[in-house]
């Protein structure tokens, strides 16, 4: 088992190294490939993001797997365990790949949930304007003002044991609330722009106009803070499950991880710790992402 | 004004074919006036009625087969020559009215000395005895230039001759038919010359009917020119050559090879007519020209265009074009933003900015508006809220009948169709992610005119027509340079195949050599496909080249409106003038007094009293009128329209 642990690690360096070259060797070629490189770190985001995806496809151990439970409680960090076990022999490296999939599962598809919402009510405040913008906004007005946590508390509270996608579907739909009014800036140029004029004139409705010549030149900024969107998901489900009320036990989202592993902070620091740090890596990283993304897209910088 | 020596009035002459198998129409209601001292140019390819015109004349059409028919009217110096006896008429042919005609060898008698048949004339018509006519011959040989009539002559001493011969009756009107046509270039110039010496010493008019617009150029004052027996358009040769109304003129000009030819004008291809003139027993019906027309339309297959006096001026009596009812026809159009508000919508009251304050005009189907004024007098906004793409505060706006105004939803999008725009900024006005493929595809299914495979064939098409490579349509248009993008841009408004195009200041934007390339090829395209252009821009000198009529905004009205020759000849309102002298003349030899404006253009949101323009007008004349009483837009002239106290004396 050993030597599967180790090459599964090994071959999620490779996997991601070859994903950084590649990013990078295709990026020279471009311009804005160019300005994303000019940020150092955004080539490590790029290496730690691979690293993490690949091995949360190729985890060798079964993160609920007891293996011995008489013996392996609490163990160090070792060549078999890297990562050590918890108090019930699980494999702490095991569960914090696991802990991946479905750490920046959750992050992805809630963030996903929330950029279609925001891009959406976004793209008609700002297309439409007018009552319609004034309504949405204030709408999103209240959104921002009602503190995040508290809602998801509160809906916890009302359902008792939230299924997974409920809970990405909660998360999400109380994250749109930025993106729109970002989308809903970015739309009310655009739609003064000559092209969208031109399409119009031609006889675009206001669904393809929207669609096919608005959002997509707004794509930019709403990738842009989808990526730092991701990030601040994946802590936020950190931060439920960490209380207990997120992703149930013994699933391990690196959240619930850390929770199972805070009695014994102080005897085995590395259960909780090293969730903890790959935490701290991937939504770094994601930042990082997010930086390079940011100048590489920025269209103003379009014509340099 | 004087009296027409020569006037006629919707002449017929008609001709029975020989298997009497219908009637040819070889002139076909025709009227014109010669002025005495005047030279009248008749032109026309082959075919087309000139000389049977001027056989008619002098009553020599051969009858049968030929007749005139009854209606028709000619008078000369106040006498029918329809209704005359043979004897009175004779008296007229020859001495009132003399004739030469097309071949020179032919028309003289071998059978008889040059001087005989010179001197002849003059025994008829005016009783000499052979002696002093044979004086009055030689002396009218030497006029010629043959001093020495010896027996062999050249073409062009023979012309000479039947020029003598024509003119020893000192006749009021002489009637020369293609005197030139059988002659060398050299001698061509000669005879004209002559021509022209005879016609200012002896006073006469003169009637020059050739198939040669170059000939007509140098002689004539006036041109009357002719298609399928009938007059299609009439105008003082200097107008007709500097802006041709009918197809048919324009392409008779084009036709010219000439040293001079602008660039712009022919690129290196000398234009042709295609077709030929049809028979005289069968014109086409509708407007006969049609069938030839680069112009021609449903209605020309239809309905005859009547001659209409176009808005030129002058005794300018032209059909075609002119004639069509207006595609596009905007009246009191007004257009305000809101001003700025304070904070919370409370401080100061709002401003409303009028930056279209009641504009009106029309274009006929095929001309080109020209629109000009400097930035922010609300030009672009007058394009844009014709094509709805700005909402309209007040104003109608018609596209061929239809309601643009009114329409809403659905059926604008289908008006759509019909009238489309080009845009200044030929980077702003391209979708950035899209392919040109895409681009131009988009306005095609979007009026469900084609998909798949048909669509990229279209797309092809259309790069062809605005002189692209098929290739392009895979580029993005940051691939592109901005003359290739301002062509995707034309491409895309020409993909729903539009009537009307409205043109944001298409070529202002661009380099002066593409912008040269992007005027042609809008004309081009005019040319082709029968466009009616609405031509916005800043200059008046880029317009120049391209716009019938030319219409002025100042502060979001409309100060002057004008035929284009009118306009830049004799502009009427202040504000033009400084326009007109604000433009560049890139020759630094040109003397020019420059109008320098003062001062900056008004805010819309704060427009003047009285007339907008009096705090910058150069007039000397500006009095406390213009401060307080704002000049209505009123007829000055001809078609032309201003709104200046002053319009009658301009600067």
């Amino acid at each position: 088992m050993t030597v599967w642990t180790w090459l599964a690690f090994a071959a999620a360096v490779a996997v991601a190294l070859l994903a950084a070259a590649e990013v990078r060797r295709h990026a020279v070629t471009q311009a804005a490939g160019r300005r994303f490189l000019r940020h150092p770190t955004a080539t490590a985001g790029v290496f730690i993001l691979a690293f993490f995806v690949t091995t949360a496809l190729v985890a060798p151990y079964d993160p609920a797997g007891q293996i011995d439970p008489v013996h392996l409680q609490n163990q160090p960090p070792s060549t078999r365990f890297p990562l050590g076990t918890d108090v019930y022999s699980r494999d702490v490296w095991s569960r914090v790949v696991y802990g991946a999939r479905l750490s920046l599962g959750i992050g992805t598809l809630a963030m996903l949930v929330a950029v279609t919402v925001g891009a959406g009510v976004g793209a008609a405040a700002g297309y439409f304007r007018g009552g319609i913008d004034a309504v949405l906004m204030r709408g999103v007005d209240v959104g921002l003002a009602m503190p995040r946590m508290f809602v998801l508390l509160m809906a916890v509270a009302l359902w008792e044991r939230l299924p997974l996608p409920v809970l990405v579907l909660l998360i999400g739909l109380t994250g749109w609330f930025g993106t729109s009014r970002l989308v809903r800036a970015e739309v009310l140029g655009l739609r003064e722009r000559e092209f969208v004029a031109a399409a119009r004139a031609v006889g675009a409705g206001p669904t393809r106009l929207i669609f096919r010549h608005v959002l997509p030149n707004a794509a930019a900024p709403i990738i842009v803070s989808a990526a730092l969107g991701i990030g601040n998901v994946i802590l936020l489900e950190a931060g439920l499950s960490y209380l207990g009320l997120g992703v149930p036990s013994p699933l391990p989202s690196w959240g619930s991880i850390i929770y199972d592993g805070q009695p014994y902070i102080a005897t085995a620091p590395w259960t909780a710790g090293f969730p903890g740090l790959a935490i701290a890596l991937v939504v770094l990283a994601l930042n990082a992402v997010g930086d390079g993304l940011r100048d590489a897209l920025d269209p103003r910088k379009e014509a340099t | 004004m004087t009296e027409p020596l020569l006037r006629v009035r919707d002449l017929k002459t008609y001709f029975v074919t020989e298997h009497g198998s219908g009637t040819a129409r070889a002139v076909d209601g025709v009227s014109f006036d010669v002025y005495p001292g005047e030279t009248l140019g008749i032109v026309g390819e082959s075919g087309c009625g000139k000389t049977v015109t001027s056989l008619s004349i002098l009553r020599l059409i051969p009858e049968p087969p030929g007749h005139i028919r009854p209606g028709s009217f000619i008078e000369f110096e106040g006498r029918n020559l329809l209704t005359l006896a043979p004897k009175e008429l004779r008296a007229v042919r020859g001495n009132r009215i003399a004739m030469i005609f097309q071949e020179p060898m032919t028309s003289l008698n071998p059978v008889f000395t040059v001087g005989h048949q010179i001197a002849e004339a003059a025994i008829v018509h005016q009783g000499l005895g052979r002696k002093p006519a044979r004086a009055r011959a030689i002396e009218m040989l030497r006029l010629v230039g043959i001093p020495d009539p010896s027996e062999r002559m050249s073409g062009g001493m023979r012309q000479r001759v039947m020029i003598a011969m024509a003119l020893i009756c000192h006749p009021q009107l002489l009637i020369a038919d293609e005197p030139t046509t059988a002659l060398d270039v050299t001698i061509q110039a000669q005879i004209l010359e002559l021509l022209d010496r005879l016609q200012r010493e002896l006073g006469m008019a003169v009637m020059l009917i050739t198939h040669d617009l170059g000939v007509v150029a140098g002689s004539a004052d006036r041109v009357v020119v002719m298609y399928a027996g009938q007059v299609v358009e009439q105008a003082p040769t200097g107008e007709l050559f500097a802006r041709p109304l009918h197809p048919y003129t324009e392409g008779l000009l084009a036709s010219v090879p000439r040293l001079d030819t602008r660039v712009s004008q022919v690129r290196g291809r000398l234009h042709s007519i295609p077709g030929q003139v049809p028979a005289a027993t069968a014109w086409p019906a509708g407007c006969r020209f049609h069938p030839r027309c680069p112009y021609a339309w449903d209605r020309c297959a239809a309905e005859e265009p009547p001659l209409l006096d176009s808005a030129g001026g002058a005794a300018a009596a032209r059909a075609s074009r002119v004639t069509q009812a207006p595609l596009v026809q905007v009246e009191g159009l007004v257009k305000r933003f809101p001003g700025e508000r304070g904070l919370f919508g409370l401080g100061r009251a709002r401003r409303t900015v009028h930056a279209v304050d009641g504009v009106s005009f029309a274009i006929a189907a095929g001309q080109t508006l020209g629109l000009v004024g400097e930035s922010g007098c609300g030009k672009s906004t007058v394009g844009r809220t014709i094509l709805r793409l700005i909402e309209p505060d007040a104003g109608r706006v018609t596209l061929g009948g239809a309601d643009v105004v009114a329409l809403g939803g659905r059926e604008l999008r289908a008006l759509r169709r019909r009238m489309q725009i080009v845009f200044q900024d030929p980077y702003g006005s391209l979708n950035p992610r899209m392919t040109v493929q895409q681009t131009l595809a988009e306005p095609l299914a979007i009026h469900r005119l084609a998909t798949g495979p048909e669509a990229k064939r279209r797309v092809a098409g259309l790069l062809e027509e605005v002189g692209l490579a098929p290739a392009f349509a895979a580029a993005y248009p940051h691939e592109l340079s901005g003359g290739q993008r301002q062509r995707v841009g034309i491409a895309r408004a020409l993909s729903v195949e539009p009537q009307f195009l409205v043109l944001d200041e298409p070529v202002s934007a661009l380099d002066v050599s593409v912008q040269a390339q992007v005027l042609n090829l809008l004309a081009d395209l005019q040319r082709k496909r029968r466009l009616t252009y609405l031509f916005i821009a800043h200059d008046l000198a880029v317009v120049k080249h391209i716009a019938d009529e030319v219409a002025v905004m100042y502060l979001g009205k409309i100060v002057e409106r004008a035929p284009a020759t009118g306009l830049y000849a004799a502009p009427r309102h202040p504000y033009t003038t400084s326009l007109l002298s604000a433009v560049p003349v890139p020759d630094p030899k040109a003397q020019r007094q420059r109008i320098v404006l003062q001062g900056e253009v008004p805010s819309p949101a704060a427009p003047p009293a009285g007339c907008p323009f009096h705090p910058r007008c150069p007039h000397p004349k500006k009095n406390d009128r213009c401060r307080t009483e704002p000049p209505a837009l009123r007829a000055v002239a001809p078609g032309q329209f201003a709104a200046c106290h002053f319009a009658e004396e301009p600067m």
